[in-house]
């Protein structure tokens, strides 16, 4: 809402960033802008290191090479304070929630601001009733987690995120596992909260249609490089064979049914050579 | 010679992920000494740990410290009454008591009641991704979930032991005097003529507070260090547990050492 | 929210903590005796031999506790032990010729300083010093002179008997 005329650059621009783990590169050089304002959306199949990239953009892993900055500020460079200090700006929604469990739902939602600020009691409950108005859950704010279902789990968790006011949601496969009603309400959550409340989203699943169906912009990666990019529309309009596999679901492909091998019928007469 | 070697290399490899580890844990310790000064801003926190990790052990301290000191009563007399010096029971059992078993028992205890479900509770935290989204809102988790475990942990644990020994001299008591016979002015004199104040009580007090931060320590340190599956957690329980009772012995050696070795 | 009942049960559970160490301190420990034990006045003894006498063993008369023993030095001049003693403010009227022992309590028990009052009028003071005293019984030495006494009159119970066969 209260954006600078700097509005056209992007939130988070990485360049170049490379990062492997055990040895494996997960990410090779790879360049990515997600701008002010919109719902981009980052896909690619499992074991991409989607979550991966969130991690690094909120700080809690580190590049080998290149440079992630949020809001103009290189994030690795920044000393721990600076780090929390920009981490309060930023959401993130984990996939499984991470609301704790020993607190109830109110209690989860007020817990960012019980640890970051001093505001009185009566004005901690009108935000807390605020933002779980706004997932729809008020009633349900004396409820644990452990009694609330998967959906209505990340329902509280988003209300959680967006408590502080921060400028960007990272969401991380928001709608796994979802039935497709809560798989809706999440689709419409993100949609009306980034337009509602003025933030950029980042949104990183393989759900292609709820993703292409929200998103302003997707990215596609695959074997730790950009593959595709795009609006939805150019996305799906694609005539990369990768990309159209990804996108519609085709069990064979340029990504093959089969993990590599060696020759199916000598495997099978490998034993007897022996 | 490679089959000579081979020995050899899984000896120096598996000492170096011992030593990366004790390494990952003295850098964890540090972190959460540094998150003291928060715990005594907000007491509560550690009030809400103290109960789970102290309140609901102490039905197990007092059980467990009525027989053994039942048992030492009854061990002590046999033994004493052969040398005729069945007075000198008082002595014998809150002398086990207050320097050994209160805080040797109360430890292994305590490392299986209450070590276990810490390290537990911090791992699933860990696979739920609670630890990581606290990052994430801008808390430390280490300060904000490990250091109020940790020193409820240290303060309990001596708490935790003073009453253990005293539940165990008063069942010792009860065997010997009410069951036994012992004369009563006999069992309380030659102890509290016995039972020195400096070398005892507080040694005792010292060594509970040493296997309090030990335990605790090894608990918090193998969830928060935890694979984050099922499995991995399962493992870290059970290692906490091993870990924390070799630790207590082999400590309890060493200060046995330094503090009644020299007289 | 049970945030109350919680603290409440901590507060028990610190309170029932710190009265188990405080019974321990008093009932079950010396400390209780310490405390009156500083108000007391100090006599000194000098022995040839204390034998284990350790500081804070007890210093009795007539079979009661009136004191403990603050320290055992060594003086270097006269090669003698001195015993310091601490005793209890109440009993302020040692004889000046009062006469200390070291005994051990039962056959292996620990040693401690027994006192015997003499007739004088006048009282041991803060500071005053016990003239007569016994040197601790070790048992090697006992044993020692037992065993040579014995060998003594064996020999000569021999001799004479030996002197009977040749009469």
């Amino acid at each position: 809402m209260t954006f600078q005329p700097s509005d056209t650059t992007a939130l988070v621009s990485i360049r170049g960033l490379s990062f492997s783990r055990n040895g494996r590169m997960i990410f090779d050089k790879i360049d990515l802008d997600i701008p002010r304002g919109k719902i981009t959306a980052i896909m690619g199949p499992s074991g991409t290191g989607k979550t991966t990239l969130l991690k690094l953009i909120g700080g809690q892993l580190r590049p080998d090479s290149g440079s992630v900055r949020v809001d103009g500020t290189d994030v690795h460079r920044l000393g721990l304070d600076d780090l929390y200090a920009l981490r309060k700006r930023m959401g993130m929604l984990f996939q499984s929630g991470a609301l704790l469990t020993d607190l109830s739902v109110y209690e989860n939602v007020a817990f960012p601001l019980r640890e970051h600020t001093r505001l009185p009691e009566s004005m901690i409950r009108s935000l807390v009733l605020m933002k779980l108005e706004a997932v729809g859950l008020r009633g349900a704010r004396d409820l644990m987690p452990a009694q609330l279902s998967g959906g209505m789990a990340r329902r509280v968790a988003l209300a959680r995120a967006i408590v502080l006011d921060p400028m960007m949601i990272m969401y991380d496969e928001p709608f796994t596992g979802q039935d497709p009603i809560s798989m809706g309400v999440l689709v419409q959550l993100i949609h009306d909260l980034n337009h509602g409340l003025g933030l950029t989203s980042v949104v990183v699943s393989h759900d292609v249609h709820e993703t292409a169906s929200i998103a302003d912009y997707v990215y596609l990666i695959s074997g730790g490089k950009v593959v595709g990019q795009g609006t939805p529309d150019e996305v799906a309009r694609s005539d990369s064979p990768w990309i159209r596999q990804f996108m519609e679901g085709l069990p064979d492909g340029p990504v093959h049914f089969h993990y590599p091998s060696k020759d199916y019928a000598s495997d099978l007469l490998g034993f007897a050579a022996h | 010679m490679n089959s000579v070697l081979k020995p050899f290399q899984i000896l120096g490899e598996s000492a170096l992920v011992s030593l990366r580890k004790l390494g990952r844990a003295n850098l964890f310790m540090l972190h959460v000494a540094t998150g003291f000064p928060g715990i005594l801003a907000r007491p509560r926190l550690l009030a809400a740990q103290m109960y789970s990790v102290g309140v609901l052990s102490v039905l197990l301290i007092l059980i467990s410290g009525l027989f053994v000191g039942m048992v030492l009563g009854l061990q002590g007399y046999y033994v004493l009454t052969d040398f005729g010096a069945e007075e000198s029971l008082g002595v014998m059992v809150a002398a086990s008591l207050v320097r050994e078993l209160g805080p040797v028992v109360t430890a292994l205890l305590f490392a299986g009641r209450a070590g276990s479900a810490l390290t537990a509770e911090i791992g699933l935290m860990k696979a739920t991704e609670q630890l990581s989204g606290m990052e994430m809102m801008a808390v430390d988790p280490v300060k904000r979930i490990i250091a109020p475990r940790f020193f409820a942990g240290l303060v309990s644990m001596p708490l935790l032991a003073a009453v253990f020994s005293l539940v165990g001299v008063l069942g010792g008591y009860f065997v010997g005097v009410g069951l036994l016979g012992v004369d009563e002015g006999a069992f309380r004199s030659q102890m509290q003529a016995k039972i020195d104040f400096d070398e005892d009580i507080v040694n005792g007090v010292i060594k509970s507070l040493v296997f309090g931060a030990i335990v605790t320590w090894i608990a918090v340190f193998e969830g928060y260090d935890s694979v984050p599956t099922s499995e991995g957690v399962s493992r870290a329980t059970t290692r906490s547990v091993v870990y924390a009772a070799f630790a207590v012995l082999g400590w309890d050696f060493v200060l046995t050492a330094l503090m009644f070795g020299k007289d | 929210m049970h945030s109350k009942t919680i603290e409440i049960w901590v507060g028990l559970f610190v309170a029932l903590g710190l009265a188990a160490m405080f019974l321990l301190a008093m009932k079950v420990s010396n400390l209780s005796e310490f405390e009156t034990g500083g108000e007391g006045y100090k006599i000194i003894a000098r022995f040839q031999n204390v034998g284990s006498l350790r500081s804070r063993a007890a210093v009795s008369m007539g079979g009661v506790r009136i004191g403990r023993v603050s320290s055992v030095s060594f003086d270097k001049s006269t090669y003698e032990a001195v015993v310091e003693m601490r005793i209890d403010g109440k009993y302020d009227t040692l004889p000046s010729d009062t006469s200390a022992s070291i005994l051990t309590a039962g056959l292996l028990g620990e040693q401690y300083v027994g006192l015997t009052p003499g007739g004088s009028e006048d009282y041991l003071g803060e500071g005053g010093q016990i003239e007569l005293t016994q040197s601790a019984l070790v048992l090697e030495e006992v044993i020692s002179r037992f065993l040579f006494n014995k060998a003594e009159g064996d020999g000569k119970s021999e001799g004479k008997s030996d002197g009977a066969k040749g009469k």
